[in-house]
């Protein structure tokens, strides 16, 4: 019953240097994220990125080439109309390893939700703009 | 009551160190009686009460009769809106990732 954490893990059909490079080149990183970032990632570093009207800064945690990268954030909704500096951020953590017959196997976990005010979690039922359209058969599903 | 604040509601039911603790030993050891859930706690059966009808008024637990003794029980269903948060954050993970594998895999 976990409402801390999120994992997901993927299969890539691509060697484990190209996925590395795209997760921990910012310029790479921002073609596939959707989001323009001002720096290269480097680890104690705070870079910004934005996307409209949407900013979000990634404060990078740890690299360790082709294996793991972490960095801190404001998780979803981020409202731009929202000041979220005071709130505790979540750890995303992207791990790499060699899939089994070939490719990269990518581990996606973010976690630290339980330190996210409820209010703000319970915000995102209303937010519908900045990609969550898409979603909201799903909140009609939920809240209903 | 809308959407959102039907949520907000049970988000607001949720937050409170001592509610979470009841749902996450209703969880583990459920259907419980109010003596037990109090047991060791350091919180009266009166605060536990308290506590349990306003997790119970947005349908959270449930109360109901094991022989003579009157049990409190989750409701998972309701539970598992509460989870509905992460699901969205995770469809953004997933929508993420889809771009991502596109993009090495070209």
């Amino acid at each position: 019953m976990s409402t801390d954490r999120i994992e997901k893990r993927v299969v890539l059909r691509a060697p484990r240097s190209r996925v590395w490079r795209a997760i921990s080149d910012a310029k790479e990183f921002g073609t596939w994220f959707r989001i323009s970032l001002d720096g290269p990632f480097a680890a104690g570093k705070t870079v910004r990125g934005s996307h409209g009207s949407f900013k979000v800064d990634i404060q990078v945690e740890r690299i360790e080439p082709e294996r793991y990268f972490s960095y801190r954030w404001h998780p979803y909704p981020k409202d731009p109309a929202v000041d979220y500096s005071a709130e505790p951020m979540t750890l995303v953590e992207f791990t790499l390893e060699e899939a089994e017959g070939g490719g990269t196997a990518l581990t996606i976990v973010e976690s630290g939700f339980d330190r996210i005010p409820l209010a703000r979690r319970a915000e995102a039922f209303r937010m519908n703009t900045e990609g969550w359209g898409g979603q909201i058969k799903n909140l009609e599903r939920y809240v209903s | 009551m809308s959407r959102s604040s039907g949520a907000a509601v049970l988000f607001a039911a949720l937050g409170d160190a001592t509610r979470l603790s009841l749902l996450r030993r209703l969880s583990l050891d459920g259907p419980l009686s109010i003596t037990r859930l109090s047991e060791g706690t350091g919180v009266t059966r009166q605060a536990i009460t308290k506590h349990l009808n306003t997790l119970g008024n947005v349908g959270l637990v449930r109360h109901a009769r094991r022989g003579r003794e009157q049990v409190w029980e989750l409701e998972r269903k309701r539970l598992e809106k509460a989870r509905a948060y992460l699901d969205r954050v995770a469809a953004q993970w997933d929508a993420a990732a889809a771009r991502l594998k596109a993009f090495v895999e070209e």
